[in-house]
């Protein structure tokens, strides 16, 4: 494994893995306030959580550029109050990934928590459980798998997050440049097809095991949820 | 103990319901489906709000829609079981046991080891609830309510999904709770067996209202609520005690209201109490004591005749103008009620064959109905 092939390997892993740690409670949030919660404005809500997903990724990618860039309200704030840059950065190539699994990740959480029995929740209300103990005892336990379908689905589309990285972050080695960002470098180059190869074989691994310490943890979930015998 | 006069709107009915349910016993709720039973078991408990009215529990005001108190339902201090069981699946029996008792705030109230015995679940506590049976699951549902340490029990039909002979075993744990942990139980019900076994006050609901209650026995023998209760075919159930069992004819002598009768072996020791439930097209009405081969002539005396549908007319007798429990009422012709001149304040003889009477509900009854 080569220098290259190792630190793009790793960024996109911890890339990816920070994505879905700062993905998931939002995630979490929007699917409880779009399955359960009931205020004016929810249509629009669902509609800007799932922009990512039917908007092409350099929109995406422009829009956070806009919002979080040097010249952008958010990231001059940011930037001039906080010292905290998104540009060019490890920071902002997670941000972007984590825009666009949100839509992936709300949509596997919500499903999760509408197939949640609100006969339980209730059962649980009677035996002297608040409201958020329930959420803690009841719900976020029986809605386990989906959190983790959710969290898994939000990784895959992190390591694969392209066009909304390369258009906010550019194509930083060591900070922004995750796998794919690395192959299409690799494939700029004259020569540059071994290199390439190289890197996909590595995508293709990652993903493999990825998916499968993914399927081994949702049966170990399933199983302590009595869901199969 | 429980007072309540609520109005419940849902989509399909609307619930008006009054009620006063006393400190202790067994309240039986019953009803056609659909007469909004469930509903106001579900208001009582706090999982459904009622469009107006109150509900208090022991003189503490549990929803007033005026003064805009609703006691969430996790301090209204019940214990709920629910057709379902809704035992936690990701958690053990031991884990749904105690699930509640964790966050009572009561210090006193059911044991642990105590409920688990008396439920008989010990060998249970280890296991997930999908791999338990019907019956067993109810158990363990029945368990966790009374560990939460409740003021009161409310039960929403805990045995209609069980097979017979789970409702069987079961119901002979849910006759010894209430008076073991002395918890008032309200019961909802449909099934005359379950009633007659636990039931010391009965409330009848039909179309969203409560339409009469009252002690179980004069409730259930009331034949003007029949129609509305459904399901139950028309009789009377009446009180009595066991006088001693006639071995060899498989039978045992029962004295209700001053007399004697005999019914098919009862498995009850002598003394017990007993309650016998007789169909109305069973009673026979004659002037005077006629030897014939129905083993049972109780005297008693006409109090109403009510004309039903068709050629028929349902009258009621008192076999002890004091005692509850002594009503009788026999299905008979309206031609036989000319033919006999029966009208109120009439004597006469009901006699019945001794296989008329039914002996399993009967049999079960072990709580003493001394009213």
């Amino acid at each position: 494994m080569s220098d290259i092939e190792r630190e793009a390997l790793l960024l996109s892993l911890q890339v990816a893995s920070a994505a879905v740690l700062l993905a998931l409670p939002a995630a979490l949030a929007l699917a409880w306030a779009l399955a359960r919660a009931r205020f004016a404005g929810k249509a629009l809500l669902e509609v800007i959580v799932n922009l990512p997903l039917v908007l092409p990724p350099v929109v995406i990618g422009y829009a956070l550029l806009v919002t979080f860039g040097r010249q952008g309200p958010l990231g001059r704030w940011l930037h001039d109050s906080l010292g905290i840059q998104f540009v060019f950065t490890f920071r902002g190539a997670v941000l972007a990934a984590a825009v666009m699994a949100l839509p992936l990740m709300v949509r596997a959480i919500r499903q999760a928590l509408e197939a949640v029995d609100a006969g339980l929740e209730a059962a649980a209300r009677t035996l002297g459980a608040s409201r958020a103990r329930v959420f803690a005892s009841i719900t976020l336990p029986l809605m386990a798998p989906g959190l983790l379908s959710g969290a898994v689905l939000g990784f895959a589309a992190s390591l694969g997050e392209f066009g909304a990285t390369i258009t906010f972050v550019s194509n930083v080695p060591g900070q922004t440049q995750t796998l794919p960002l690395a192959i299409y470098s690799a494939l700029q180059q004259p020569g540059g097809d071994t290199a390439a190869a190289r890197l996909v074989l590595w995508s293709m691994l990652l993903a493999l095991a990825a998916l499968g310490l993914a399927q081994w943890c949702h049966r170990h979930v399933q199983r302590w949820l009595g869901q199969i015998a | 103990m429980i007072d309540l006069d609520v109005q419940i709107e849902r989509p399909q009915l609307s619930v008006q319901a009054q009620l006063t349910l006393p400190a202790h016993g067994v309240t039986a709720v019953i009803g056609r489906s659909g007469a909004g039973k469930s509903t106001l078991l579900h208001a009582v408990a706090g999982l459904l709000k009622p469009s107006r009215g109150r509900i208090t529990l022991a003189g503490r005001t549990l929803f007033d829609a005026d003064q805009r108190i609703d006691v969430p339902p996790h301090r209204r201090g019940f214990g709920v079981v629910f057709q379902e069981g809704r035992l936690f699946p990701h958690l053990s029996v031991r884990g749904n046991l105690l699930y509640g008792a964790r966050l009572s705030g009561h210090t006193s109230g059911p044991d642990f080891d105590d409920v688990v015995q008396l439920l008989g679940i010990e060998a249970l506590l280890a296991r997930r609830p999908h791999t338990l049976s019907g019956g067993e699951r109810q158990r363990v549902a029945i368990g966790r309510a009374l560990l939460c340490r409740p003021r009161a029990l409310l039960m929403d039909e805990p045995l209609a999904s069980l097979d017979p002979a789970r409702r069987h075993e079961l119901l002979g744990y849910l006759a010894e709770l209430p008076r073991h942990f002395q918890l008032p139980l309200l019961y909802v019900t449909h099934q005359i067996d379950e009633v007659l076994r636990l039931a010391d006050q009965v409330v009848v609901m039909s179309e969203g209202r409560t339409v009469a209650a009252g002690p179980a026995l004069s409730v259930l023998s009331d034949l003007s609520l029949q129609p509305l209760v459904g399901r139950f075919e028309a009789g009377s159930v009446l009180a009595g005690r066991v006088v001693e069992h006639l071995s060899d004819w498989q039978l045992t002598q029962v004295e209700v209201a001053g007399q004697r009768l005999t019914v098919p072996q009862l498995d009850a020791p002598n003394g017990a109490s007993v309650r016998l439930r007789i169909r109305a097209r069973d009673v026979a009405l004659q002037r005077e004591v006629l030897p014939t081969s129905a083993m049972n002539q109780l005297a008693g005396t006409v109090t109403r005749v009510l004309d039903r549908d068709g050629p028929y007319s349902a009258v009621e007798l008192a076999l002890d103008a004091q005692a509850a429990g002594a009503t009788l009422w026999a299905l008979v012709t309206r031609r036989s009620v000319h033919t006999l001149g029966l009208a109120p304040g009439q004597p006469v003889v009901a006699s019945f064959k001794a296989v008329a009477v039914e002996g399993r509900a009967a049999a079960q009854f072990t709580s003493a109905e001394e009213a």
